[in-house]
């Protein structure tokens, strides 16, 4: 059995491309051609000369002794939040901006809920000389104002979305409708494994780069290519989709998901799709999401702007439901301890949406002897306002 | 025989019009209907409110989203329609996303459809292919006619592969937009309305979006079956409340 996308984009039941027909020819040009695109000499070359000399890849995997020697076990941090932009979204954007030239396409949007993602993208636009409209809930802007700034910097036009509750899920809305009205020049840069096939393949191929040297690195290490687990944070799923990608089909490799329970998960603010979630369709894509018993989507809630979606992508929603992932969630305290552990053991302040995978190992244990991998996504910068309310620092 | 496919039998031009269910008012509902059809409409497009409406601009979206908060649910929008063929012998079509749909359970949502006495769905987020192998016999088990979408970027193999998959009519989205974008026509619409007559299709088409008033009816309806008028109608409910729908209507023809 494969856990990857059938040629169709379905992973088991999930997945799919439930879109209305306007943008029926964006996502078919899209489909027809993005293997294709992704094979080409040319291709492969320009995406690994800039992961190499502009983000700073390979990111080190890094044993880290004294956060090993608390939990006793062996963990090795994937250090994503040493990208250029501070986190693991760079290596889709670069991807996907090299698609976008080969599309032909002049414009370029993207949605973003923290700032992350729009970053990510305005930078490679900036990199390519690229009009680029970024797409942000006006809750968001509020709450975000660095990454906005940072944003207008690389020469991006933020756009409120105004609709609905105004946060990640309607930047999405109105980027998607931004391509409804624009379908021939515009390429649409979505920042996670979500969206109507082929995004979450296409990002998971994009985001692969990780799980691919971790092998590499780990051969070195350790002398062997599998660690025994792989942790990940899962929002949408893109950082945790590159972290699992090339262990999904070794199944000895143990694979956990690490959701944001926020004040708990049936405190009503929580993001834990996997145990709240039902299946259903959002942005085009068949998976669990949070949802009224009505089919209204709910809007979630975590301390960690980055794993604030309603769903998953349809990849996590079959490593869940099969059975091939194990999902734990992790609440905004548990995350937020974690994370300062994490300053005070090894010397790096984490993205809050990384400290949920990094809290794991205060409850989840693990042999002596195991390897574990965890996905660093990124750094916690942007989060200082955060920790500080928090810790009262 | 289906009430859709009667409808369109005649010469008449048809002009159909949209609605959000709930709006302005949660109970609103079956007095806007009733007046509708007093007025001489066509046929009616009942739309289903989601949270999330992304084929949608911001004036079916603030109807959908005030929709919801006044108490809109499926459960209720049967409910409030479960006389309606008492009153009513138009053409009634249930426009919506697929996920309500999805969530009330397909059968089960078909199955009420026809007690009421529904004639067709607009599912505009379920494609073509997942219809097919999936829904289109509880569809047919229920006499729903299923309403496929076209736009000016369609594909000629495509249009002839959902004309193929369409009984009834063909809606013809004027544009690539999302509803209440663009007013009007250009040369655009032009071409996109000359290659599609063209076509020769088998099913008739009723064009929809950047309908507003007697002349973009005109425009619209030279070359095909018929127009339908969404945003501009929920514009006017949304200033004159559910009086005066029949002065709404007689300024469009």
């Amino acid at each position: 059995m494969s856990y990857h996308a059938d040629e169709r984009g379905y992973y088991g039941e999930f997945g799919g491309a439930f879109i209305p027909e306007m943008l029926y020819p964006n996502c078919e040009e899209l489909r027809q051609n993005y293997l294709q695109i992704m094979a080409e000499p040319s291709f492969q070359e320009e995406f690994h000369q800039l992961l190499k000399d502009y983000v700073g890849r390979p990111t080190p995997l890094y044993y880290a002794e004294r956060l090993s020697k608390k939990y006793n076990t062996k963990i090795y941090l994937k250090r994503e939040d040493l990208c250029h932009t501070g986190a693991h979204k760079v290596n889709n954007t670069i991807g996907q901006i090299l698609m976008a030239k080969r599309l032909g396409k002049h414009r370029i949007i993207a949605e973003t809920g923290a700032g992350q993602h729009g970053v990510a993208t305005a930078t490679v636009c900036a990199l390519m000389g690229i009009e680029c409209v970024v797409y942000m809930g006006e809750i968001d802007i509020a709450r975000q104002a660095p990454n906005v700034a940072r944003m207008k910097m690389l020469g991006a036009e933020v756009r409120p979305a105004t609709s609905g509750s105004k946060t990640l899920k309607d930047a999405t809305n109105e980027a998607i409708r931004d391509w409804i009205n624009n379908p021939v020049d515009t390429h649409y840069i979505i920042g996670s494994v979500v969206g109507p096939h082929p995004y979450p393949d296409m990002v998971a191929r994009f985001q692969s780069v990780i799980s691919e040297e971790v092998k590499s690195q780990l051969l070195e290490k350790e002398g062997r290519e599998n660690p025994d687990f792989v942790v990940a944070c899962v929002g949408g799923g893109s950082n945790a989709a590159g972290a699992f990608y090339h262990f999904l089909d070794t199944p000895e490799v143990g694979i956990i998901a690490v959701e944001a329970a926020g004040k708990g998960i049936h405190s009503g603010e929580s993001a834990a799709t996997s145990a709240l979630g039902k299946v259903g369709i959002i942005h085009g894509s068949k998976t669990l999401l949070m949802q009224t018993p009505d089919g209204q989507i709910t809007e979630p809630y975590s301390i960690s702007a980055g794993l604030d979606y309603p769903g998953v992508g349809p990849l996590h929603a079959h490593l869940y439901t099969s059975g091939r992932g194990e999902f734990i969630s992790i609440t905004d305290d548990e995350a937020m301890k974690a994370g300062l552990d994490l300053c005070k053991l090894e010397g790096i302040i984490p993205a809050i949406e990384s400290s949920h995978a990094l809290a794991i190992f205060k409850d989840r244990k693990f042999k002596e002897n195991d390897v574990v991998v965890v996905n660093l996504s990124g750094r916690g910068d942007k989060d200082l306002q955060n920790y500080i309310d928090y810790f009262k620092l | 025989m289906n009430r859709i496919k009667q409808k369109l039998q005649g010469d008449k031009k048809i002009l159909s019009i949209y609605f959000t269910a709930g709006y302005p008012a949660l109970n609103d509902t079956v007095k806007i209907i009733q007046d509708l059809e007093k007025s001489g409409v066509d046929l009616i497009e009942i739309g289903l409110p989601f949270s999330d409406p992304l084929a949608d601009g911001p004036t079916i979206q603030s109807s959908s989203t005030a929709a919801l908060k006044n108490g809109m649910t499926t459960t209720l929008l049967f409910e409030q329609l479960k006389d309606i063929r008492k009153s009513v012998s138009i053409p009634l079509i249930l426009m919506g996303y697929f996920n309500p749909v999805l969530q009330y359970g397909v059968e089960a949502f078909c199955q009420k459809c026809e007690e009421i006495g529904i004639d067709g769905l607009i599912l505009p987020d379920l494609p073509l292919d997942v219809y097919q192998e999936e829904y289109e016999t509880i569809f047919k088990k229920h006499g729903l006619i299923n309403v496929f979408l076209i736009t000016p970027q369609t594909s000629d193999a495509r249009i002839k592969a959902i004309d193929d998959a369409s009984e009834g009519f063909i809606y013809m989205v004027s544009s690539a937009s999302t509803t209440g974008a663009k007013e009007g026509f250009g040369t655009e619409q032009a071409s996109y309305f000359e290659r599609i007559a063209g076509m020769k299709l088998k099913n008739p088409q009723i064009v929809g979006f950047g309908i507003s008033n007697a002349q973009t009816f005109q425009q619209a309806t030279a070359q095909t079956k018929g127009a339908i008028i969404g945003s501009a109608f929920i514009k006017h409910l949304t200033q004159n409340g559910v009086d005066g729908i029949s002065s709404f209507v007689g300024q469009i023809r």
